[in-house]
């Protein structure tokens, strides 16, 4: 059998969405058709994502529901699905986390963003996924996914950015196959709000959550964020993750898994 | 300021009680299905013991497990039914089923009609790949300072990087060097 182990390790980059996509690709189809096509497919899956979700396009799905020129029935369907998974992190997060956004003029906003992105990248990953002995791990603006078909190949080594210092490693965490989601300040500003109250958490200046899914590794690395000093209680109690919370003082408190530790 | 990771034993402890739970042990092992058909085999062995024990006869517990095509020796096979010490109380221990992470073995204690308690008395460990099927590893702090050049990884995770500030992230510095 031929194994992914040893193989050279094939690099793209695209941008899209409003951020860097990044893949890391080893295997029989690295760098060939099959591979640079499935490529091809990821980033316009991405591409398809903004253009219906995109806050900052006022012809996107999402900005004309908004105004409520559309109906949810009207949108495509990953629109319900997007909101559906925002409710469902609402209720996991006690409110914390909403695609609901409270606006300055005291009404809600329609602001999925906190979803759409994890989502569209899992999404965008399927025709990567198809390729035979080939694994990967795709990164879109700092969140990621890796598959590794074979278990005794080495696992993807992924670094956690030092949220004081962007150009250095805060941490290291290896995956075979599963997610890694960071939310934070760095980069962009205070752009996650507490949705109950629309304030910015001050505690907490990022948080990495390692979980299968990058959906829900991504919402729920917002979500602990947006909790601010509940951040690495709340994470504690979700099944299957393990992560990191980097507090404002700079202290960490890493987060093993709820059900390793029942063990 | 760490927490200690857990470490894989050669044995562990799951004590469970009540129907309900039994489906959390099933999605403990199953867990990894959804993304590697190939742990398929540790579903099989544990989901199958679990299942036939219900009936508290000793032998469809032992026997459960062969159904995964990969069943050990059995050093504690299907006679191994006792009796505990309270009144109807009956304990089960099941095959161990070969995994490709190793052993998987379950002790069942039914009250007669209803399972109260399950140990997993043998569970993979060791080598590291035990990690496939059921954590992941916990991100573990870096002392020393790194550059994207020093730094032994494939793949940067951050706050969420704009296509602007790409160029002066580690990513960035990642990507030029594997190009």
């Amino acid at each position: 059998m031929t194994t992914a182990t040893g193989s050279r390790t094939v690099r793209r980059v695209a941008h899209v969405m409003g951020f860097p996509v990044s893949l890391a690709v080893r295997g029989r189809h690295a760098d060939d058709a099959a591979g640079r096509r499935a490529w091809e497919d990821a980033v316009d899956s991405l591409a398809r994502a903004e253009s219906v979700f995109s806050t900052y396009r006022a012809d996107s799905w999402i900005s004309r529901l908004d105004r409520g020129e559309v109906d949810v029935v009207d949108c495509p369907p990953e629109v319900a699905e997007v909101l559906a998974l925002g409710d469902a992190a609402a209720d996991a997060s006690g409110g914390a986390f909403s695609v609901h956004r409270p606006r300055r003029d005291g009404g809600f906003g329609l602001d999925p963003s906190g979803v759409v992105k994890g989502w569209a990248l899992e999404r965008s990953a399927a025709a990567l996924r198809a390729l035979d002995e080939t694994d990967f791990c795709l990164s879109g603006g700092g969140d990621l996914l890796c598959r590794t078909l074979d278990p005794a190949a080495e696992p993807w080594r992924i670094g956690i950015e030092d949220p004081f210092a962007p150009q250095r490693l805060l941490a290291r965490v290896p995956v075979s196959t599963g997610a890694v989601a960071t939310s934070g300040t760095a980069h962009r500003g205070a752009h996650v709000v507490d949705a109950r109250t629309g304030a910015a958490p001050a505690a907490v200046a990022q948080v990495t959550v390692v979980g299968a899914s990058l959906t829900w590794a991504d919402i729920d690395a917002t979500a602990a964020f947006a909790l601010g000093p509940d951040a690495a209680t709340w994470l504690s109690t979700r099944a299957g993750r393990t992560g990191l919370v980097v507090w404002a003082d700079g202290t960490t408190t890493p987060v093993p898994d709820v059900q390793r530790s029942q063990w | 300021m760490s927490t200690p990771v857990p470490e894989a034993r050669r044995r562990r402890r799951l004590v469970v009680t009540g129907m309900s739970t039994l489906t959390a042990l099933v999605l403990l092992f199953g867990y990894h299905t959804s993304t590697d058909p190939t742990a398929s085999a540790g579903t099989v062995a544990v989901g199958t013991a679990v299942a036939g024990s219900g009936s508290t006869s000793s032998g469809s517990t032992g026997s459960g497990s062969t159904s995964s095509g990969s069943t050990s020796s059995g050093s504690t096979g299907s006679g191994s039914a006792s009796s505990g010490s309270a009144a109807g109380t009956t304990t089960v221990t099941g095959d161990a089923a070969d995994t490709r992470w190793g052993p998987v073995q379950v002790r069942i204690t039914t009250d007669g009609s209803t399972i109260t308690a399950v140990d997993v008395v043998e569970f993979p460990t060791g080598n590291g790949r035990d990690q496939e099927i059921n954590a992941y590893a916990v991100p573990e702090l870096v002392q020393e300072t790194l550059s994207a050049q020093s730094a032994d990884i494939d793949m940067v995770s951050g706050a969420t990087v704009t296509s602007t500030g790409y160029l002066q992230s580690l990513q960035s510095a990642l990507d030029q060097a594997g190009l």
